[in-house]
């Protein structure tokens, strides 16, 4: 069966090589009046279809993309980035209309002649000042933005967070009691002590390992990553919050859940996209999905990469406060 | 100069020529090669991508013992991903593209029998062809090649015990980059030297094609980056086989802590990017000077400011050297830094709009001439403003935290480097097949050719935007792990359709490449009425280029439709033809322009 098919095809390359020879036989090499007027119409009709996909994507694949920020320091993000969007866009369109329409219209015929137009300064300094204006106010508000995210100085208050990355899967440490995280080394790590922490800090005492994150709403999060063998990269889209996890050193990043989990399973694009997921599920015959936060991988980092993640739940104070207090600390676990 | 010093043998003609033409024709041929690999692992890894753990004949042709039942094995996906990656950015838009025409267009541009050391332009593709050649190898590599992405970020790409790519098939692929950077800095050197000093007469600087500004420009960025990736990989090495610590601390991996201590893979990833983003423009500058040269000779007009092309290629490859931190916003690194590299990164929109902006004009009113080089150079301002366009959200340090490291990113840079290098270099083909082989190719094909790969090229990538939007993280094996993505499924079933069609597509262009070469209509002199010196060299190859003395230059090159009177578009033309070669002195009276 299988060398029936390699041979079809090889027949196949056969009858296609013998019609492009005489294809080149035919045909001509340099563009005439008429090649320049199907190539301008063609250039035209593709226009129509490169717009009619842009919008159709823009459209119809609105309900594909992540939900509104579910993080206090997103909203920011999520208006910069549609400020951005409606710019670029903008400019997309007016440009290829300008690329394709000029290549229909001023398509080559023996009786034109080109305009000789080598020089304009004038044009020259508005294109070069419009864009530098505009960039100006767009970074103007992107490194606000972004010293504001990173800005992580005057948390006090906030809960402190230890991410722990490895091959393949994520574990985590609440600060505990004293908000500070005891000190952790690969030298440290045996058995149930799986994510090398030093017992002999007495910060350690009453840091809580888990294997799923609880936020409160509305309160600060101050996370600290680690990974113990390769890079790794904690990526929480819903919270537009991503951070490398660096072997050798700790790094860190911060962010204020602004929805619970049920919350956010009622917002309307959630609502929308869930709806979409699960006719997909259906007609492949899964069990629904339900709205989750996640934390994934994002630097490739091996054979597991693509299914390396850890559940985030948000949740109101008093539910946290019940949640934490349940789990154990790592000196009732590790002795 | 050495016409007839000694008789040629196949061996110094084909093989170990000094031949400027003919290097560069082995550089299109190895280039064309690697890239057919390169193509199709990217239509293999598609697949896997729309069908997941689906079963196909040709990956079990094809994989041998990297796959289970017609299925890839995830480390085998990686790898295709790795390889995909290298082999394009590396050996088809860097030696391929720069390789190409830099060899063929610099001596016969600016005036020169040769480059200023044949031997070394020599040495230079031999390198090449060995590093490729150790790069196809690792493919055969029992573990695997190298897998760990084509950043190879270390400890990843450091340890076998992480990843089973990390071992053999990352040695070569080190030795392998190693040489091929050797390779590349001998030929940036031989190219900026013979610019600066082999011009004939009257070709100053200002009166360079734009093509020949964009090679040393390129030539030049070459050379301040490309030596500190070769440290990265040598101190990788180190790190890899004799038990240094530059990129790797604190590590426990199978059950054991290694004996690291005190290295960064933040060091890693800084000296690479030092390379990587200057690399961006390695492979884009020079498709953006073939285009400047295809769309004034096509549009019978002169290239629309030409000084501010040139200034704006300077600003660029300035810039690009001070921009690698935007590809480590997410790092660890100080975020101050961020903030400066988001400030230097959307700089660089600034020339590149004026460089979108003039081709656009210089498209306005002319007389537009669609040759199939000419529709690609086209494609390739289209693509370029596309892709360019997203960087403004990439760029950003605040909007790049979201979207790091998705599909958004792998439809910007595939669409800004990837689709518009590979269109230049394209466009350059068609244009200058008749002064590489002495034939025409076939318009009707090149006309197939193009308008099939651009749907294609649109139909992959302006979807997978969206699919980034949604939070995908690029280099999944498949995420079926995630059930937020299944909605994305179908999206991925589409663009990978487009993929494979556009990558069966190519066949079309290289049946009519190889077809030309030996049936195609011999060339006219001139065939596009073009007024660049590498035209007034007969059809027939000579060593030497010119068969008597080397033509005088007294114009710049774009000399196209010039009028008697300047201000009256329907006045006569002032050479009683519409273009004006470089080497016809003044008329009485006449102003340079």
């Amino acid at each position: 069966m299988l060398a029936l098919f390699y041979i079809f095809i090889g027949v196949a390359i056969g009858v296609s090589f013998w019609q492009l020879t005489r294809i080149m036989n035919l045909r001509g090499t340099i563009a005439t009046d008429k090649d320049n007027a199907t190539q301008g119409k063609i250039a035209l009709a593709f226009m129509a279809f490169f717009y009619a996909i842009m919008i159709y994507c823009l459209i119809f694949m609105n309900v594909l993309m992540l939900p509104e920020s579910a993080s206090i320091e997103g909203e920011h993000d999520d208006n910069l980035f549609n400020i951005t969007f409606w710019l670029i866009g903008i400019v997309q369109f007016i440009m290829q209309f300008l690329i394709f329409y000029f290549t229909f219209k001023y398509r080559g015929k023996k009786e034109n002649k080109a305009k000789f137009f080598a020089d304009s300064h004038k044009l020259e300094i508005i294109w070069t000042i419009i864009p530098a204006v505009v960039l100006v106010l767009l970074i103007g508000y992107g490194l606000w933005q972004w010293n504001t995210v990173m800005d992580l100085s005057d948390d006090d208050d906030s809960i402190v967070i230890e991410v722990y990355a490895r091959q393949f899967d994520w574990q985590a440490r609440y600060a505990g009691e004293d908000n500070t995280l005891g000190l952790g080394n690969v030298n440290f790590i045996k058995g149930i002590n799986s994510i090398g922490v030093d017992m002999n800090d007495e910060n350690s005492q009453d840091d809580k390992p888990v294997r799923e994150l609880y936020l409160p709403k509305g309160k600060k999060v101050h996370f600290k990553f680690r990974s113990q063998d390769v890079l790794h990269s904690a990526y929480m889209p819903h919270f537009r919050a991503q951070m490398n996890c660096v072997p050798g050193m700790v790094t860190e990043f911060g962010f204020t859940p602004k929805y619970t989990t049920a919350e956010m399973r009622q917002q309307s694009e959630v609502v929308a996209k869930t709806a979409v997921i699960n006719k997909v599920r259906k007609a492949k015959g899964e069990d629904p999905y339900e709205f989750d936060y996640l934390l994934l991988c994002n630097k490739i980092c091996g054979a597991s990469h693509y299914n390396m993640q850890m559940k985030i739940t948000v949740v109101e104070q008093a539910e946290y406060d019940k949640w934490i207090a349940e789990q154990p600390t790592l000196a009732t676990i590790i002795k | 100069m050495s016409d007839h010093h000694h008789k040629e043998t196949f061996v110094t003609k084909y093989i170990f020529s000094q031949d400027h033409k003919m290097i560069s024709k082995q550089f299109l041929v190895t280039g064309m090669i690697m890239g057919i690999i390169g193509v199709f692992m990217s239509m293999l890894f598609r697949m896997q991508i729309a069908w997941p753990e689906e079963s196909f004949s040709i990956i079990e042709a094809f994989l041998g013992p990297h796959q289970t039942d017609g299925v890839m094995n995830p480390d085998m996906y990686l790898a295709l991903v790795t390889i995909h990656g290298t082999i394009m950015v590396f050996f088809v838009l860097t030696a391929g593209l720069s390789g190409t025409f830099s060899n063929l267009l610099i001596p016969l541009q600016i005036g020169a029998r040769d480059m200023a050391s044949g031997f070394l332009n020599m040495l230079s593709y031999w390198l090449f062809f060995i590093s490729s050649a150790l790069m196809v190898i690792s493919l055969f590599v029992e573990a695997g090649p190298a897998s760990a992405g084509w950043t190879i970020y270390p400890p990843l790409s450091a340890l076998p015990q992480a990843i089973p790519g990390s071992g053999a098939g990352m040695t070569l692929w080190l030795v392998s980059m190693a040489i091929f950077i050797a390779s590349s800095l001998i030929g940036s050197l031989n190219y900026i030297v013979t610019i600066f000093n082999l011009r004939t007469k009257g070709m100053k600087m200002t009166r360079l094609p734009l093509t020949m500004w964009a090679f040393f420009i390129t030539a030049i960025i070459g050379v301040v980056s490309f030596p500190v990736l070769l440290s990265a990989a040598l101190l990788l090495i180190f790190d890899r086989s004799f038990g240094t610590s530059f990129y790797l601390s604190d590590i426990f991996i199978s059950g054991e802590v290694l004996h690291y201590q005190g290295g960064s893979p933040v060091l890693f990833e800084h000296l690479f990017w030092f390379l990587g983003h200057p690399e961006v423009y390695i492979v884009l500058l020079p498709a953006l000077g073939i285009t400047s040269e295809i769309i004034s000779t096509n549009s019978r007009k002169p290239i629309f400011g030409y000084r501010a092309m040139i200034l704006s290629i300077i600003a660029i490859a300035f810039l690009s050297t001070i921009v690698w931190g935007h590809h480590m916003f997410i790092s660890g690194m100080n975020p101050f830094l961020g903030s400066v590299f988001t400030f230097t990164t959307l700089l660089i929109a600034i020339p590149s709009a004026v460089k979108a902006f003039n081709y656009i004009t210089t498209l306005w009113k002319g007389n537009l001439q669609l040759n199939p080089a000419m529709l690609f150079s086209i494609g390739l301002v289209s693509t370029f403003v596309t892709g360019g366009l997203t960087g403004l959200v990439l760029g950003d340090s605040a909007l790049d935290i979201a979207i790091h490291d998705t599909y958004f990113v792998v439809a910007h840079f595939h669409l800004v480097m990837g689709v518009s290098a590979i269109f230049g270099m394209y466009a350059g083909i068609y244009h200058w097949f008749p002064k590489m082989y002495g034939k025409m190719m076939n318009k009707t094909l090149g006309y197939w050719h193009f308008w099939i790969t651009i749907i294609c090229a649109y139909g992959v990538f302006w979807p997978m935007h969206f699919i980034g939007l949604a939070g995908l993280p690029r280099r999944y094996y498949s995420n079926t792990a995630f059930p937020m993505f299944d909605d994305l499924a179908d999206v991925n079933v589409v663009i990978t359709i487009f993929a494979l069609i556009g990558g069966l597509s190519q066949i079309i262009f290289i049946a009519n490449f190889f077809i030309s070469i030996y049936r195609g209509k011999k060339a006219p002199q001139n065939p596009w009425n073009s007024n660049t010196i590498e035209w007034t060299t007969p059809v027939e190859h000579i060593h030497g280029n010119w068969p008597g003395k080397i033509p005088e230059v007294h114009r710049w090159a774009y000399d196209y439709s010039k009028r008697v009177d300047p201000e009256d578009d329907d006045s006569d033309y002032l050479h009683g033809q519409d273009f004006v070669m470089q080497t016809t002195p003044l008329l009485d009276g006449e102003e340079p322009s």
